[in-house]
């Protein structure tokens, strides 16, 4: 009767194995995420961070570099014969302060009693010394260095941009996979631009960990470890001393000046008013102070030089002046009457030629231009003349690098606006519009929109005798040393270069005999430049000066923005040709135009 | 003497010493094998003493196991009352009797015990398994050993007592016991995964056409629909058992099997990491002494219950597969040496240290790869801990003895 049992007995043992090893099968051949799970268990990569390259000047002086700052880490199982009071007197904390950082650090969500925790972060140097004597007597803390910024001078701030720990919103968008929660990264200016270069290269070691997070050797004896590379040193294009020398003319005044080189589109000084000190949004009290920066009314993270989107005003007759010569509708010789009825004007002049019109920026004058260079008589329609002179006169306007970004090495560049039919279109609705409608853009009023950053390079194309280079601040990334191949290409103007020399010799005219003669004039040098005032009714003009320097053989080319300070002959001019001076002889000669400036009153 | 057996015993112990060698294998630390600090140390202090019982157990007659069956058990039975009284507690279990720092686990004795009581039992002269009587004795010698563990709140050990029932059939009981035993479990399984609504519409279903089906008299359909409600009865009841009378750690356990990531760091934790351990180790392994997840804690009891985890990480599908056929080989060999027994207390005997290694095994695996609930039971010779090695041992040496001398003892079949 028992037949058969001692078989089913033997077949249901075989059976259970094979049944284990189909499900083993499973989930250890075919089924690949459990090798994922484990390593993410047990094993940590742990980032090596590189030295952050460091930022010099065009003469090679140091701007920023790193210092080490120094954080507090608790691994609270470790921690024995806690002495508070001791604690409270080596660190400089009161017993409520204590009280609190430890029930902070047990409310996070990464604590862990066996892993080294962040308790106290950016300890400065000072601290450090004190600490490092007396850490013995606190088992269970331990200190770790990080770098963080430094700054050699207080100046430059916009220019050279701060470096934070990265945002939430950053975090998410980035794609690379290079950033974790916690990391510093360039949040602005060149430490933004060219972070990659700065950053260097993560270096990862690979440890074990075992259930409890705690460290239990290398991976694979550290097989696939990888070193950090440094981050590269970036050279700028900055002159500091001139840099230092425009924030203290700039002190107490919005605005902003921008000195380039012509010839290399290099930009030797870039002034955003009001600043703010660089050495603010570093270390310790980077929060506190970031808050009182970013909510200042005066905003001084405003990068002026790059965003601040101005009309243009009368410095803009220089390139009405071009555009009509290279359409031919007028030559240097023509002559419009200054007749007021229109459009008003300024001075005792009555009949100029072009030379004449630019030294007295004759209103009428470009009035009249623009008229013949917009109704050429194209068609006999007066709307659809406007709109093809329009269209003719954008593209030319445009090759000076207006109405879009330039394309500097630095974020958050506006492109300002120049007017195309198009715009027209959209701005009056589809109703018809002519000449008479948008003339203001004849004296640089109206629609215009432009960064003082374009101006300086317009200044910059007209010393190049008709092209630009992209204005940068850097020169040079690393051992190589040059520029990002962008910033070495010659953008040239549809201009021909021989109304150029029109353009120069009248501004020339400008500085030595006309609006500009009383502040802009230098005795050694022949300065070219060009007033405008901005307006803004019911407020003071802006005062605007575009110039370079020497006429022959230009070395530097400057703009210069000073808001609500009235005419640009007052405070910009001065401002720009103490730049000129200071650059080309290393100091003014004349004290008495640098008292001006710094005194500041420019409207009586 | 059977040396295929020995030669088993020996390679499966030697796996299991090496692989709790690897669990507390610490790089960084380099601590030698042998060292007592280790549990691969004791291990080997635990194999020496396994030597000394087989010698013991050869030397001894092999008339006084059948002799003395019924005092051996009475002993430990005895034993096992102590424990829950003078015993102390390791690791939430009141499981153990302590004599100065040397501690024993006597249910780990109880088995071979209550398999030489059984067999003794089952081989006297006048014993017929179709009388009742007989049948209520079977289980009331291996209810005792059970009601006692049950005592010690160690569940895992108490259940490996259900499998002489196996035994029971091999000698002829019907094997309805079992076959319902197991219909039970199934139900309760579905009871936890399927909604009883489902259920109940499911019997419904299958009551109407088994009725329809068949022939319609009267009697077939009172006892096909008596049936019904019975195993109705049992769903509900099912519900009333898991959550008043399963502890919560215990219905966790069955939680975490049917569906270990609701969650995997509470009470799916063990199974998780197990599987994680194991479903890492790919087709080859990451070589001996390069597991990471068994090695840094992630798997509880890794050197104990969990030992197949560093077998599965560390030696993958190969590894897993030869130890597996070192297993089914030895019980399989064992049922050989069971079946060619001239008398029926060898047999049964034999039977019951099949039977026992192969529950221990099923549950033991298949808890590891998320099979089984997480009872906590050793794998024999493999698991590391001296209790358990040592009843293991003298389990199958006492069959070996038994087997040297089969020739000489009169036919009792």
């Amino acid at each position: 009767m028992n037949e058969g049992r001692r078989e089913i007995i033997q077949i249901v043992f075989v059976l259970v194995a094979v049944v284990f090893l189909i499900k083993l099968f499973f989930i250890q051949v075919i089924d690949n995420r459990y090798k994922k799970l484990s390593d993410s268990n047990a094993i940590l990569p742990e980032v090596d961070y590189p030295v952050r390259g460091l930022i010099k000047d065009r003469n090679g002086k140091l701007i920023v570099y790193n210092t080490p700052e120094f954080d507090l880490k608790i691994i609270h199982k470790e921690v024995k014969n806690f002495d508070s009071t001791r604690f409270c007197e080596v660190f400089s904390k009161t017993p409520q302060e204590l009280r609190l950082l430890f029930k902070e650090l047990k409310a996070r969500r990464e604590y862990s009693s066996v892993k080294p925790t962040i308790f106290l972060t950016k300890l400065s140097t000072l601290d450090f010394a004190k600490i490092q004597d007396n850490i013995d007597e606190f088992p269970g803390f331990y200190i770790q260095a990080r770098s963080t910024r430094a700054y050699t001078a207080k100046a430059g701030a916009n220019a050279i941009g701060y470096v934070s720990e990265i945002s939430k919103t950053k975090l998410d968008r980035d794609k690379t996979g290079i950033y974790k929660q916690g990391d510093y990264v360039g949040q602005s200016g060149i430490e933004a631009y060219y972070e990659e270069f700065l950053r260097g290269q993560r270096g990862v070691r690979f440890k074990l960990r075992n259930v409890d997070g705690v460290e239990k050797g290398s991976f694979k004896n550290g097989a696939i470890d990888t070193l950090s590379i440094p981050g590269q040193d970036i050279t700028t294009t900055l002159d500091f001393n001139l840099q230092e020398y425009g924030e203290y003319l700039l002190n107490g005044k919005a605005g902003s000046i921008i000195a380039i080189e012509p010839s290399s589109g290099e930009i030797l000084a870039m002034v955003s008013g009001p600043s703010y000190d660089p050495n603010l949004l570093t270390g310790k009290n980077y929060s506190s102070n970031f808050v009182l920066i970013s909510n200042d009314t005066l905003k001084p993270l405003f990068n002026r030089p790059l965003m601040a989107q101005y009309r243009p005003g009368s410095i803009f007759k220089i390139a009405q002046a071009m555009v009509a010569l290279q359409e031919k509708v007028i030559t240097p010789e023509t002559r419009f009457r200054c007749d007021r009825s229109i459009i008003n004007c300024h001075g005792p002049h009555t009949n100029e030629d072009l030379r004449g019109a630019i030294t007295h920026s004759c209103n009428p004058y470009f009035h009249a231009a623009l008229r013949r260079m917009l109704n050429k008589g194209a068609s006999n329609n007066p709307f659809d003349d406007t709109r093809i002179g329009l269209e003719e006169w954008n593209k030319h306007i445009r090759s000076f690098g207006l109405g879009k970004p330039l394309g500097i090495d630095l974020p958050n560049e506006k492109g300002g606006l120049v007017p195309s039919p198009a715009y027209y279109d959209r701005a009056y609705g589809g109703r018809p519009w002519k000449f008479s409608n948008i003339y203001s853009i004849a004296i640089g009023e109206g629609e215009n929109l432009v960064v003082p950053l374009q101006m300086a390079n317009f200044a910059a194309t007209i010393a190049n005798k008709g092209y630009y280079i992209i204005p940068h601040l850097v020169k040079g990334i690393g051992e190589a040393g040059k520029p990002l191949p962008k910033y070495t290409e010659k953008h040239f103007t549809t201009i021909d270069s021989t109304y150029f020399r029109v353009a120069a010799d009248a501004m020339q005219a400008v500085v030595e005999s006309g609006t500009g003669s009383y502040r802009g004039k230098l005795q050694d040098i022949i300065v070219c430049g060009k007033t405008g005032s901005v307006q803004n009714e019911p407020r003071p003009d802006h005062s605007v000066f575009i110039a370079y320097a020497p006429k022959e053989n230009p070395k530097i080319a400057v703009s210069v923005y000073v808001e609500f300070s009235g005419q640009g002959a007052r405070a910009a001019a001065s401002i720009a040709t103490l730049m000129i001076e200071k650059y080309l002889y290393g100091a003014t000669k004349r004290p008495q135009i640098e008292e001006y400036v710094l005194r500041g009153k420019f409207l009586n | 003497m059977d040396w295929v057996t020995v030669a088993l015993y020996a390679s499966i112990v030697f796996m299991g010493w090496l692989n709790i060698y690897a669990v507390t294998y610490d790089q960084s630390a380099s601590i030698s094998i042998f060292s007592l600090q280790l549990n691969s140390g004791r291990q080997l202090l635990f194999i020496a003493g396994s030597i000394i019982i087989i010698m013991g157990i050869l030397i001894m007659d092999m008339r006084f196991y059948e002799t003395f069956a019924y005092v051996i058990y009475g002993f430990i039975m005895f034993l096992l009352l102590l424990v829950p009284i003078i015993g102390k507690e390791v690791g939430g279990n009141k499981a153990w009797l302590g004599i100065g720092s040397f501690g024993v686990q006597p249910s780990e004795f109880a088995k071979f015990a209550t398999a030489l009581a059984v067999a003794k039992y089952m081989g006297s002269v006048g014993f017929k398994m179709d009388q009742l009587r007989n049948q209520v004795i079977l289980f009331v010698m291996i209810g005792v050993p059970m009601l006692l563990i049950l005592l010690q709140k160690d569940t895992g050990t108490a259940l490996v007592f259900t499998v002489f029932t196996v035994v029971y059939f091999r000698e002829g009981m019907s094997p309805m016991l079992i076959i319902m035993g197991v219909i039970a479990a199934i139900i309760f399984i579905l009871t936890l995964l399927v909604n009883q609504n489902y259920l109940f519409i499911g019997i419904g279903v299958i009551l109407v056409s088994a009725i329809m089906l068949g022939r319609k008299k009267l009697k077939r359909i009172g006892v096909l629909t008596g049936a019904a409600l019975l195993v109705c009865g049992v769903i509900v009841s099912v519900d009333y058992v898991v959550t008043d009378v399963l502890k919560p750690h215990q219905q966790n356990r069955v939680k975490a099997l049917i569906n270990p990531d609701a969650d995997p760091l509470g009470f799916g934790w063990n199974v998780t990491q197990s599987k994680i351990a194991i479903g890492s180790g790919g087709f080859t392994g990451k070589g001996f002494l390069k597991g990471t997840q068994t090695k840094f804690d992630f798997v509880p009891e890794q050197s104990t219950d969990f030992i197949f985890c560093t077998i599965g990480e560390e030696h993958g599908w190969l590894g897993s597969l030869f130890i597996m056929s070192l297993f089914i080989g030895l019980m399989l060999r064992v049922i050989f040496l069971a079946e060619r027994q001239k008398n029926r207390f060898a047999r049964v005997y034999g039977y019951a240290v099949a039977c026992i290694f192969f529950f221990h095994f099923a549950i033991n695996i298949g808890m590891t790869i998320g099979l089984f609930p997480v009872i906590g039971i050793p794998l024999p010779f493999f698991s590391y801990g001296g209790s358990g090695l040592w009843g293991f041992t003298i389990l199958l040496f006492i069959l070996l003895k038994l087997d040297i001398h089969r020739s000489q003892v009169l036919q009792r079949m």
